[in-house]
C-alpha cells in the first residue's frame, strides 16, 4: 500500500495540525506517528475501520490525552495541550460519538458547564439562543436535556462548542444517531458551516459522506496515515483499498464489507429474491406476538399492540432508530423482559445475543468453559462434571473456529470477533430453533463484522432456525435479512421491499415515520 | 407543656448541629459522585482532635485541631478512592475501622490505659441579643452555640454555591457524569479532592463539636454510628442543601426524644431510644425507596 | 517497641496455651464471620453486619441454652448443642434478612442497612443483660453462666480449644467445595462478576441467589455467636466481640475471599488479638490497636489489589478503543 503525500499546506491556512502523533496504551500502540493537515474553511474527514485510530487521533487534538510523541499545531502556531481545556481555549470544540451531555441538567447548565465565577442562567441562555440563532441550529435553553431527542441532544453538542467561540469542530460519528434524513440535513449543515469560514473534522466509517461533503479526505488504518489528500484527488475505489489494507494484488475485498461500509457503490448484496421465499412458510411460526405491548418503568410506551410471526429458516430484519422500539421487541421476543399485555408464543429457550457483550453476554474474568456453563447457569443442579464441560467448551471452539488458546483461558484474552463468534455459537448451541441477535458487529472490526453478518447468512440445522435481526446500520440489515420490519413508535410493520433492490427510500421513510401523516414531527419529539 | 417542650426542641438542635455537620459536608462529598462511607471514621478522629487541641490551646484551637484530623481522613480516603482507584465502599469501611481503632489506641496512649474520662474546656451557649427573647422561637433556635449559627450561615451559603457558581456547577456535574464533565474541560480529580476534602473538614467538625459543645468529654467510640446517620440524613434530605439540613433536624429530634421521653416519665427500657436514631434510618431509607434523585455517579458504586 | 513485639509474639505463639487456649480460640468466630463476609462480597453483598448477627446469634443461643437448662437438666448434650447452633444460626439469618428485605424491597443499600442493625443489636443485647436474660441476683449486666451439657466440649485436654474452630473449619471446607464443585456456587459467583450477564446470559435468579447468600451469610455469623457463648464466655455479656464482625472484613478480604485462604487469615488474625491482649497486659500497649492494623491490612489489600485491576482494565480500555 502506497502512501499518499500530504499535499503541502502554507501554514497561513491550516487551522489544525497533528504530525507524528504517537499514542500507546500500555503495550498496545494505537497511534503510530499518524498525521494529517487540516486546511482553514474546509470539511476534512477522517476514515478508518474501528481500532484504526480515528477517534484516538482526535482525542489528541482535543486535549483529552497527551501524545506519547508528535506535534500539534493550531492556526500555525505550535501548541502542548494538557487538558480539554486547553483545547477549547484555542477555539477547538467536540461532539463525541457518545454525547457527552448531563441528563439531569437543563440544556443552559449544560452548556455553562466548564466556566469560572459566578453563574447566572439567564445570561447564558440569553447568549445560547443568540448562537442558535446565527447559525441556524435550533435549542430551547431551558429544556431539561434528558427530555430532548438525540438530534436534539446532538444540536446543543454543537452549540455548546459554538458558544465558545470554536472555530474548529471535530464530529465524531456523528450521523450514526441520526435517521437517513437527519443525516442529510446535519451534513448539508457542516458544509455551508465550513462554507462560512469554519472549519470542521468528520470522523466517520462512510464512505459515502466523506465522498458527499469532505473537501479532503484523510485514511487511518492500524494507527496510520494511508491516505490523506484533496477529494478530488481521490477515488472510491482508491479508499477502499486504503481502508481495508486489501489491495488488488492481495485479495478479493469480501463482499459484506463492501455492503456494510460503502453503501452507495454496492448495494446489491440486497434481499435475494429466491431468499424471500421462506423454505417453511407453511410450518406453524416459531416465534410469535400477538398485541403484544411494552411500558417501561418510567412509563414511556415502547411498544404498543404489536402483531408478528417468524417462521423456521426466516431471519427476520428489524429496523428502527434508537429508543422507537428495537430493543424490548427483541429482549420480548428472547425472553428476556415480560410484556405489560398481549400474548408471547416462544420455545422454552431462545437464544440471545445482546449488543453489549462484555457486560450481558459473557463475563470478561471467568474462563471459557465457564462462560460456556453460564448459559445453563438458570437451570443447572448439583455438581458440575467440569471437565466434560471442558470438552464441550474444546468442541464449541473447533466448530465455530473461534481462536482461543484453550477452554481455561480468560474470556478477556479473546479478540471481540472471536468473543462475538463464541457467544453466538453458545446460544445456537443451547438453542437449535430460535435466536435473537442484536447489533452483533458492534465494535468490531470489518473482517470481524464480515465473518459475524456471513455467519448469520448462513446457519444450519434441520429445521433451520428462526432469526431476529436488529442492527443500526440499515445496510447490515439488508444484507442479512430475508425479510423487513421496522419500528416506529412503538408500532412494528412489515416494510415492503421495492421493485429496485438498490432503493432505500422505504425503509428510510419507513425509519422516519415519513411514510405516516404527521411522523415526522413525531420522530423528532421522542 | 411547654417546660418539656421547650428543652426537647432546645436539645433537637443541640444534637442536631454536628450532624448537620458532618451530613452537609456528606452532601458536597456526595454531589461530586463519591460516597464517603468512613464518614464515621472522620468523626471520630475530629472527636480526638478537637479534645486534644482544646487541651492544648482552648476550644477555638479544638475546632480547628477536629477540623484538621477530618481533613487528613479525608486526604488518606481520596488518596486510595481517586488515586488509587480503590473501591470507596471497602475503603470507607476501612478508613472507619481505622478511626476507631487510631482514636482508641492514642486515647489510651495519652489519657492512660483505663482512659479515664477527662473533661475538656467547652464552649457555652450564647443568648442572641433581641431575638432570643422571642417566645419558643428565642430559646430554642437563638441560645445556642456559636457552631449552631454558623451553620445558619453556611446553609444559605453552600446552597448559593451549589446553585450559582460555576465551580458549584461543576461539581454537581461531576456526580452526574464525570466523563461529561471532563469533556467540557473540568478538572475531575481536583474538584473531587476538594469536595471529598471539604467533606472531611465537616466531619472532624462534627466531631469537635460533638465534644467540646455538646458532651464535654471523650470516650472511646463517641460518634455511635453518627457518619452513618449523616448519610441516612443525605438521602433523607435529597442530596439537597437546605433538605439536609431539615433532616438533620428531624434526627437531632429522635436523639433529643430520649431525654423528652425519660423526663415524661415513661417506663420503657432505655435501649429503645438507644436504637430509635438507627431504627429511624432503616425506615426513613425505606420509606424513602425513590432514589432518582441521587446523583448518577453514585450509582456507580452499587450492584 | 521490642518488648512489646515479644509480648505480641508470645501472647500468639510462645506456648501450647498461647497456640491452642489464645490463638485458636479467637480465630474460631473468626473462620465462620470471615467466611460469611466473603461469601457475601462474592456475590456483590457488602454485607458489613456480621458484628450484629454475630450477637443476635449470641443472644439466641443463651437464650435456649438458658431454657432448655430450665427444663430439667434433662436435656443431653447431644441435643442442647445442635440446638443451640440451629438457633444461633437463624437468629444471625433473620438479622442478615432484614438488610437483604429492605435492599430487595426498597432498595436501601446494605452496606448502610447493617450497619444500623449491627447498633440495633448492641442496643438489644445492652437490653437482654439487663432485663430478660440478667443473672439472677440482677446485679452485674450479664446473663447467668449457661448450664452444664450447653456447654461446648474443648478439644484438647487441658486447653479451651473448642467444637466451634472445627465447625469453622469444615464450613470452610464445604464452602470451598460448593463454589467451585457445584451449580449454585457457579451461580454465587456469575451473580458476584456480572448481574447483567448472569441475568440475561444465564437465566439466573439474581435476587434468589442474592438472598440465599445473604442468609447463609447471616448464619455463618449467628453460628459463630452461638459458638462463641457456649465455646468460650458461657454467658452473655455486652462486651462479648471486641469487634469480631468487623476484623472478618479485613480476614475475608486478606483471604481474597477465598475460603480456603480463609483458615490461614482468620489464624493470622486471632494471634493478632490474642498478642494483642498479651501486648496489653505485659507491655502496656492499648490492644484497640488491633483496629488499626485490622484498616491497615483492608488498605494495603486494596492498594495491593487495584493495581492489577487497573492493569486489566487498560487492557481492556485498548481492546474497546476506536
Amino acid at each position: 500500500m502506497s502512501t499518499e503525500p500530504v499535499v503541502a499546506t502554507p501554514r497561513d491556512q491550516e487551522a489544525l495540525a497533528l504530525e507524528g502523533i504517537t499514542v500507546r496504551f500500555g503495550s498496545v500502540t494505537a497511534l503510530d506517528g499518524a498525521h494529517c493537515t487540516i486546511r482553514r474553511g474546509t470539511v476534512h474527514a477522517i476514515l478508518g475501520e474501528n481500532g484504526a485510530g480515528k477517534s484516538t487521533l482526535m482525542r489528541a487534538a482535543f486535549g483529552w490525552l497527551t501524545p506519547d510523541a508528535g506535534t500539534l499545531r493550531v492556526h500555525g502556531a505550535p501548541v502542548r495541550f494538557q487538558s480539554s481545556a486547553d483545547a477549547i481555549a484555542q477555539g477547538i470544540g467536540m461532539v463525541h460519538q457518545h454525547f457527552m451531555l448531563i441528563s439531569a441538567m437543563t440544556v443552559t447548565e449544560n452548556i455553562a458547564l466548564g466556566g469560572q465565577g459566578r453563574f447566572d442562567a439567564s445570561t447564558t441562555a440569553a447568549r445560547i439562543a443568540e448562537v442558535a440563532t446565527k447559525t441556524g441550529l435550533p435549542v430551547d435553553p431551558t429544556a431539561r436535556v434528558r427530555d430532548l431527542a438525540v438530534s436534539a441532544q446532538q444540536r446543543v453538542e454543537i452549540v455548546k462548542a459554538l458558544v465558545r467561540e470554536a472555530q474548529i469542530l471535530i464530529l465524531d460519528e456523528p450521523t450514526a444517531v441520526l435517521t437517513p434524513d437527519q443525516a442529510t440535513e446535519l451534513l448539508r449543515w457542516v458544509r455551508s458551516f465550513a462554507d462560512a469560514g469554519g472549519t470542521v473534522v468528520l470522523i466517520t466509517h462512510k464512505l459515502r459522506e466523506a465522498f458527499t461533503v469532505a473537501d479532503d479526505i484523510t485514511v487511518l488504518r492500524q494507527g496510520r496515515t494511508v491516505v490523506s489528500a484533496a477529494r478530488l484527488a481521490l477515488s472510491e475505489s482508491h479508499v477502499i483499498e486504503a481502508l481495508t489494507g486489501t489491495g488488488t494484488g492481495t485479495g478479493a475485498t469480501p463482499a459484506s464489507v463492501e455492503a456494510s461500509t460503502v453503501g452507495p457503490t454496492i448495494r446489491s448484496a440486497r434481499i435475494s429474491s429466491e431468499r424471500r421465499m421462506v423454505d417453511h412458510i407453511a410450518d406453524a411460526p416459531v416465534l410469535r406476538l400477538d398485541g403484544v405491548s411494552y411500558v417501561d418503568a418510567r412509563g414511556v410506551t415502547r411498544l404498543r399492540a404489536v402483531d408478528l410471526a417468524v417462521h423456521p429458516g426466516e431471519i427476520l430484519g428489524v429496523i428502527g432508530v434508537e429508543g422507537s422500539g428495537p430493543r424490548e421487541l427483541l429482549r420480548i421476543l428472547a425472553g428476556r423482559l415480560a410484556p405489560t399485555s398481549g400474548r408471547v408464543t416462544r420455545p422454552d429457550v431462545v437464544g440471545f445475543v445482546p449488543e453489549d457483550r462484555l457486560h450481558d453476554a459473557v463475563i470478561p474474568t471467568f474462563s471459557l468453559t465457564e462462560n460456556l456453563v453460564l448459559a445453563e447457569g438458570g437451570h443447572a443442579r448439583g455438581w458440575m462434571d467440569w471437565s466434560r464441560w471442558r470438552g464441550v467448551t474444546r468442541d464449541l471452539l473447533a466448530t465455530a473456529d473461534v481462536r482461543a488458546v484453550g477452554p481455561d483461558i480468560p474470556m478477556a484474552t479473546l479478540s471481540g470477533g472471536n468473543q462475538q463468534r463464541f457467544v453466538i455459537a453458545r446460544e445456537r448451541r443451547r438453542a437449535t430453533a430460535a435466536l435473537i441477535v442484536e447489533n452483533p458487529t458492534r465494535g468490531l472490526d470489518l473482517n470481524a463484522s464480515a465473518r459475524i453478518l456471513a455467519d448469520l447468512r448462513t446457519l444450519g440445522g434441520h429445521p433451520r432456525p428462526a432469526v431476529v435481526f436488529h442492527s443500526t446500520d440499515l445496510d447490515e440489515v439488508l444484507s442479512v435479512a430475508t425479510r423487513v420490519v421496522v419500528c416506529f413508535d412503538g408500532h412494528v410493520a412489515e416494510v415492503q421491499p421495492p421493485l429496485d433492490p438498490n432503493d432505500r427510500t422505504p425503509y428510510t421513510r419507513a425509519m422516519t415515520g415519513s411514510d405516516r401523516p404527521g411522523g415526522e414531527i413525531a420522530a423528532e419529539r421522542r | 407543656m411547654e417546660a418539656l417542650l421547650i428543652p426537647f426542641l432546645d436539645a433537637t438542635i443541640r444534637t442536631a448541629t454536628p450532624l448537620a455537620y458532618a451530613a452537609l459536608g456528606e452532601v458536597v462529598t456526595e454531589r461530586s459522585g463519591v460516597i464517603n462511607i468512613g464518614l464515621e471514621g472522620i468523626i471520630i478522629a475530629g472527636c480526638l482532635g478537637g479534645l486534644i487541641a482544646a487541651g492544648a490551646g482552648g476550644p477555638t484551637v479544638g475546632f480547628l485541631g477536629g477540623a484538621l484530623a477530618g481533613l487528613l481522613m479525608a486526604a488518606l480516603f481520596a488518596l486510595f478512592v481517586l488515586r488509587l482507584k480503590a473501591d470507596a465502599i471497602i475503603t470507607g469501611t476501612a478508613l472507619t475501622l481505622l478511626g476507631l481503632g487510631v482514636t482508641g489506641t492514642l486515647y489510651r496512649g495519652v489519657f492512660g490505659l483505663e482512659g479515664a474520662a477527662l473533661g475538656t474546656p467547652s464552649i457555652a451557649p450564647v443568648a442572641l441579643p433581641g431575638l432570643s427573647s422571642l417566645p419558643l422561637v428565642g430559646p430554642v433556635f437563638f441560645t445556642q452555640t456559636v457552631m449552631t449559627y454558623l451553620l445558619y450561615l453556611l446553609v444559605p451559603l453552600l446552597a448559593w454555591w451549589l446553585a450559582r457558581t460555576h465551580t458549584g456547577l461543576a461539581l454537581r456535574a461531576i456526580g452526574e457524569s464525570r466523563t461529561a464533565a471532563h469533556a467540557a474541560g473540568i478538572a475531575v480529580d481536583r474538584i473531587r479532592w476538594g469536595a471529598i476534602l471539604f467533606g472531611g473538614v465537616m466531619g472532624g467538625l462534627c466531631g469537635a463539636t460533638l465534644v467540646l459543645a455538646q458532651v464535654g468529654t471523650f470516650t472511646e467510640g463517641m460518634s455511635a454510628g453518627r457518619g452513618f446517620i449523616a448519610i441516612a440524613i443525605v438521602v433523607l434530605g435529597r442530596w439537597r442543601v437546605v433538605g439536609t439540613a431539615l433532616a438533620a433536624l428531624l434526627f437531632g429530634g429522635a436523639f433529643a426524644l430520649q431525654y423528652l421521653l425519660q423526663a415524661a416519665g415513661w417506663a420503657l427500657p432505655y435501649q429503645l431510644f438507644l436504637a430509635l436514631p438507627y431504627l429511624l434510618t432503616l425506615v426513613l431509607l425505606a420509606a424513602l425507596r425513590g432514589r432518582a434523585e441521587a446523583p448518577a455517579e453514585l450509582a456507580s458504586h452499587e450492584g | 517497641m521490642t518488648e512489646a513485639l515479644l509480648a505480641l509474639w508470645d501472647g500468639a505463639f510462645g506456648s501450647s496455651y498461647a497456640i491452642w487456649s489464645a490463638t485458636l480460640v479467637r480465630s474460631a468466630p473468626l473462620l465462620l464471620l470471615g467466611l460469611g463476609v466473603a461469601l457475601a462480597f462474592r456475590a456483590g453483598v457488602l454485607n458489613i453486619g456480621a458484628e450484629g448477627q454475630f450477637l443476635m446469634g449470641a443472644i439466641s443461643a443463651t437464650a435456649i441454652a438458658q431454657s432448655m437448662g430450665s427444663m430439667g437438666g434433662a436435656v443431653p448434650r447431644i441435643v442442647v448443642i445442635p440446638m443451640m447452633a440451629l438457633v444461633g444460626a437463624l437468629a444471625g439469618a433473620s438479622w442478615a434478612g432484614i438488610a437483604a428485605w429492605v435492599r430487595q424491597r426498597f432498595g436501601v443499600l446494605e452496606v448502610i442497612s447493617t450497619i444500623m442493625l449491627n447498633f440495633i443489636a448492641l442496643a438489644s443485647i445492652s437490653w437482654m443483660v439487663r432485663g430478660p436474660l440478667q443473672e439472677p441476683t440482677r446485679i452485674y449486666p450479664q446473663s447467668a453462666e449457661i448450664p452444664g451439657p450447653a456447654q461446648w466440649p474443648f478439644l484438647i485436654p487441658g486447653q479451651r480449644l473448642h467444637l466451634g474452630f472445627v465447625i469453622g473449619l469444615l464450613a470452610c471446607g464445604i464452602a470451598w467445595v460448593v463454589l467451585t464443585r457445584t451449580a449454585i456456587g457457579f451461580r454465587i459467583r456469575a451473580v458476584g462478576a456480572s448481574r447483567s450477564a448472569a441475568t440475561s446470559a444465564g437465566g439466573i435468579a439474581v435476587a434468589g441467589t442474592v438472598l440465599r447468600v445473604f442468609l447463609v451469610s447471616g448464619a455463618c455469623a449467628g453460628l459463630a455467636g452461638a459458638a462463641e457463648v457456649g465455646g468460650v464466655t458461657w454467658a452473655l455479656y455486652e462486651g462479648i466481640s471486641p469487634g469480631y464482625g468487623y476484623t472478618a472484613i479485613a480476614v475475608a478480604l486478606l483471604a481474597r475471599l477465598h475460603p480456603g485462604w480463609i483458615i490461614v487469615s482468620a489464624i493470622f488474625f486471632g494471634a493478632l488479638e490474642a498478642g494483642a491482649s498479651a501486648m496489653q497486659r505485659d507491655a502496656g500497649i492499648p490492644s484497640v490497636v488491633v483496629q488499626v492494623i485490622v484498616a491497615l491490612v483492608i488498605l494495603g489489600v486494596l492498594a495491593g489489589s487495584q493495581r492489577r485491576v487497573i492493569a486489566g482494565a487498560a487492557t481492556l480500555g485498548a481492546e474497546a478503543r476506536r
